[in-house]
C-alpha cells in the first residue's frame, strides 16, 4: 500500500479587483477583508502605499493613459473605486477633473474590458442640507447640494455620471453607496477632524442630527456590496442619531459657537479663518439635519453595523486624554 | 455632568420617569430618534409643563380616549394663538392620561427650523417639520401626530377673527387613507384668548422672512383652555378624487367645528 502525502496549498485567489483610492484609511480596511479571497491590485494618484507583498500598488493619475495598462495587465473582473479628492481639498477644477473626467474615463475601461461589477463611493452630501430636508431621506430624493454650493457640484456630478452608466450599461453591475459620517482611525473628513479637536466650532443655535458609521463597518459594508454586486443606489447608515452638539460633548470637545444669524456672517468667518474642518461651504451640514434612510442597504445586502456610538465617540474621546 | 442631565435629576421625579420609559418609544441607543425627539429633554419639559398645564391654563379634556392606545392616528385640530401652544397642551394632555398614555408628535410650520434654539428644541420634545415624506414615515412607525391642517393661516389670525376654521389642506386626508390611519378631530378652546393680536405687521414679516408678525400683548394670558377629542374617523382608501378628498376634509373640519362649538357652550367666560 502506497502511502499518500497530503499536500496543503495555499488556494490562488481566481478573480482581481481593482481598488482606487488605495492610500485612504477606507481603502486599507476595504483591501483587508478582499485580500483573502481575491487578488487586489491598488491604485491611488496621491501617493504610493504598500499594503503587503503580493498586493501590487501604483501612484497613477486615472486620468493618465498609462492607467488602461493596469486594465490590459491584470485583466480585472470588478472595481471599487473609492478614490476621489474630497471637497475642500485642491481646486474645483481639480476636483472635477479628478472625480468627474477621471470616473467617466474609470467606468469607460470598466466597459471595454467587459468588468461586470463596479462599487463607486459617493456620499449623503449629494442630499444638500436645507431646512426642509425630511428625516430618513431615501435614495430616490432629488441631489440639492449643488444647488446649495458650487463647492459640491464634483460630488454631485460624480453621481450624476454613475447613474447614467448604470443605467446605460447595466452589465457593469454598478453600486452606487452613499454613507453617511464616516469615522474612525485614520479617517481624514472634516467631521472626524471636529470630533478629533479639543475646540471645535458650532453654530449658535443649531445642533442638527447626524449619523456616523465606523470606518470599519463601512469597509464591511463595501465588502458586502462587492461580493453582492447589486445594482443600484444606496444610502449606507447606521439605524442611530444623535445631536451635533451632545456628538461632540461625548468626545471630550469645547464648543466654539459662531453666530448664525445671518447666514452670511458664519461664512465669512470660516472663510476669512481659513477653517479646514469647518468649511464654509459644509456650513449648512452643521446647521441642518440630513438623516439618510440606511435600510434599502441592509435589507438587500444583509447588513448591520456593529459599532456603537458610544464606542466611537469613546475613542475619540480617549484620544484626548 | 451635562446641563441636561444635571437638569433630569432635579426636575423628573421617578415617578414620572418611570411613567414616560413605560412609553414605547423608537430611539437609537442615545436616546435620540431619527427627527430629533430626545427622551431626556423630552421627560424635563413634560415635568416643567405640569404646572403649566395643571395651574396656568387649568386644561380640561373629554373624550382623551378616543386617541387609540397604540398603532398610527392623526390628532387633527384647530390652531390658534400665535406661538404653538396648542400643539404643546395636545401633546401633554395625550402623554399625561392614565390610561395608554402616548407621546404624539406635532406638525410645525416649516418657518420654525431656521430659528436658533427654537428649531431644535421643538425637535427634541417631539415636533417634527411638516412634511408629507416626514408624516408618512412616522404613520409607519406606528406614531400618533398632531397635524394644524390650516398652518399659519390658523396660529397667525387676528382676535377678532377667532373660532373660525380657516382654509383646511388636504394632504392629511390622503396620508391617513395612504396609511389606513384613523382620524381623532379635536375642538381646541381657550388658545385664541393666550395672545390676543390685533394686527399683522406684514410688510415687516415679509422683510424678515418670517410669517407673521402680530401687534399683541407682550405675555401670554392665563385663558382656560378645553381640549374637546371627538370619535376617531376612518376614510377607505378607493382612490377618490380631488373634490371627494376636499369633502372629507369638509366633514372632519365640521367635526372640529362641532367640538369647538361644544367647548365654547361649556365655558363661562375667557378665563374660567
Amino acid at each position: 500500500m502506497s502511502e499518500k502525502k497530503i499536500v496543503i496549498k495555499k488556494k490562488t485567489p481566481s478573480k482581481t479587483v481593482l481598488v482606487t483610492g488605495a492610500a485612504g484609511a477606507l481603502a486599507s480596511q476595504v483591501i483587508n477583508r478582499l485580500r483573502e479571497k481575491y487578488k487586489i491590485v491598488a491604485v491611488d494618484f496621491r501617493k504610493l502605499t504598500y499594503h503587503s507583498d503580493d498586493i501590487p500598488s501604483y501612484k497613477i493619475n486615472i486620468n493618465k493613459r498609462g492607467f488602461e495598462d493596469l486594465f490590459k495587465k491584470y485583466d480585472f473582473d470588478s472595481v471599487i473605486h473609492l478614490g476621489r479628492i474630497s471637497s475642500g481639498e485642491e481646486t474645483r477644477m481639480n476636483r472635477y477633473n479628478a472625480n468627474v473626467i477621471g470616473t467617466q474615463k474609470l467606468l469607460d475601461l470598466c466597459h471595454k474590458y467587459g468588468i461586470n461589477n463596479v462599487t463607486v463611493l459617493s456620499t449623503f452630501h449629494v442630499y444638500g442640507a436645507s431646512p426642509y430636508n425630511p428625516a430618513l431621506i431615501d435614495e430616490t430624493a432629488p441631489l440639492l447640494a449643488a444647488e446649495l454650493t458650487m463647492d459640491l457640484v464634483d460630488s454631485v456630478e460624480l453621481e450624476n455620471l454613475a447613474n447614467i452608466y448604470l443605467w446605460r450599461y447595466p452589465e457593469l453591475n454598478i453600486t452606487i453607496l452613499r454613507p453617511c459620517n464616516i469615522v474612525g482611525p485614520g479617517v481624514n473628513n472634516s467631521i472626524s477632524s471636529l470630533l478629533s479637536s479639543k475646540f471645535s466650532p458650532v453654530l449658535l443655535g443649531f445642533s442638527p442630527m447626524m449619523q456616523f458609521i465606523h470606518i470599519y463597518d463601512m469597509a464591511d459594508a463595501i465588502a458586502l456590496s462587492h461580493q453582492k454586486a447589486k445594482r443600484g443606489v444606496f444610502n449606507v447608515a447606521t439605524n442611530d442619531w444623535i445631536a451635533y452638539q451632545e456628538a461632540l460633548t461625548l468626545c471630550g470637545c469645547t464648543d466654539i459657537p459662531l453666530p448664525s444669524i445671518p447666514p452670511i456672517l458664519p461664512r465669512a468667518i470660516t472663510s476669512l479663518l481659513g477653517m479646514k474642518m469647518f468649511p464654509s461651504y459644509l456650513i449648512n451640514y452643521y446647521k441642518y439635519p440630513v438623516v439618510i434612510d440606511g435600510s434599502n442597504f441592509n435589507e438587500t445586502f444583509g447588513f448591520e453595523a456593529k459599532t456603537p456610538l458610544r464606542e466611537i465617540f469613546r475613542t475619540y474621546r480617549e484620544l484626548k486624554e | 455632568m451635562s446641563l441636561k442631565s444635571f437638569l433630569k435629576e432635579k426636575l423628573v421625579s421617578k415617578e414620572l420617569n418611570d411613567q414616560l420609559d413605560k412609553i414605547d418609544k423608537p430611539v437609537g441607543t442615545l436616546g435620540y430618534d431619527p427627527w430629533g425627539f430626545n427622551t431626556d429633554t423630552n421627560k424635563i419639559v413634560i415635568s416643567l409643563f405640569s404646572t403649566i398645564y395643571d395651574k396656568y391654563f387649568r386644561v380640561e379634556t373629554t373624550g382623551i380616549e378616543h386617541v387609540p392606545a397604540t398603532g398610527p392616528v392623526l390628532i387633527i385640530a384647530n390652531h390658534s394663538g400665535q406661538l404653538p401652544i396648542d400643539g404643546t397642551l395636545i401633546g401633554y394632555a395625550v402623554s399625561s392620561r392614565e390610561k395608554s398614555p402616548r407621546l404624539p408628535r406635532a406638525m410645525i410650520e416649516r418657518f420654525f427650523p431656521t430659528v436658533p434654539f427654537l428649531g431644535n428644541f421643538l425637535n427634541q420634545v417631539g415636533a417634527v417639520l411638516g412634511d408629507p415624506t416626514n408624516c408618512s414615515k412616522m404613520l409607519k412607525n406606528g406614531e400618533a401626530i398632531v397635524v394644524f391642517p390650516e398652518g399659519i393661516r390658523g396660529s397667525g389670525k387676528l382676535y377678532k377673527d377667532r373660532y373660525q376654521l380657516q382654509k383646511f389642506g388636504n394632504g392629511f386626508v390622503h396620508l391617513a387613507m395612504k396609511h389606513n390611519t384613523p382620524i381623532v378631530p379635536v375642538g381646541v378652546v381657550g388658545c385664541e384668548e393666550t395672545i390676543p393680536a390685533f394686527a399683522n405687521l406684514k410688510p415687516l414679516a415679509k422683510l424678515l422672512n418670517v410669517p407673521y408678525i402680530p401687534i399683541a400683548l407682550p405675555f401670554v394670558l392665563p385663558a382656560k383652555v378645553r381640549l374637546n377629542f371627538g370619535e376617531p374617523i376612518h376614510f377607505d382608501n378607493d382612490e377618490p378624487s380631488e373634490e371627494q378628498v376636499t369633502r372629507r376634509v369638509e366633514k372632519v373640519k365640521s367635526a372640529i367645528n362641532s367640538l369647538i362649538a361644544q367647548g365654547l357652550e361649556e365655558r363661562q367666560g375667557i378665563f374660567e
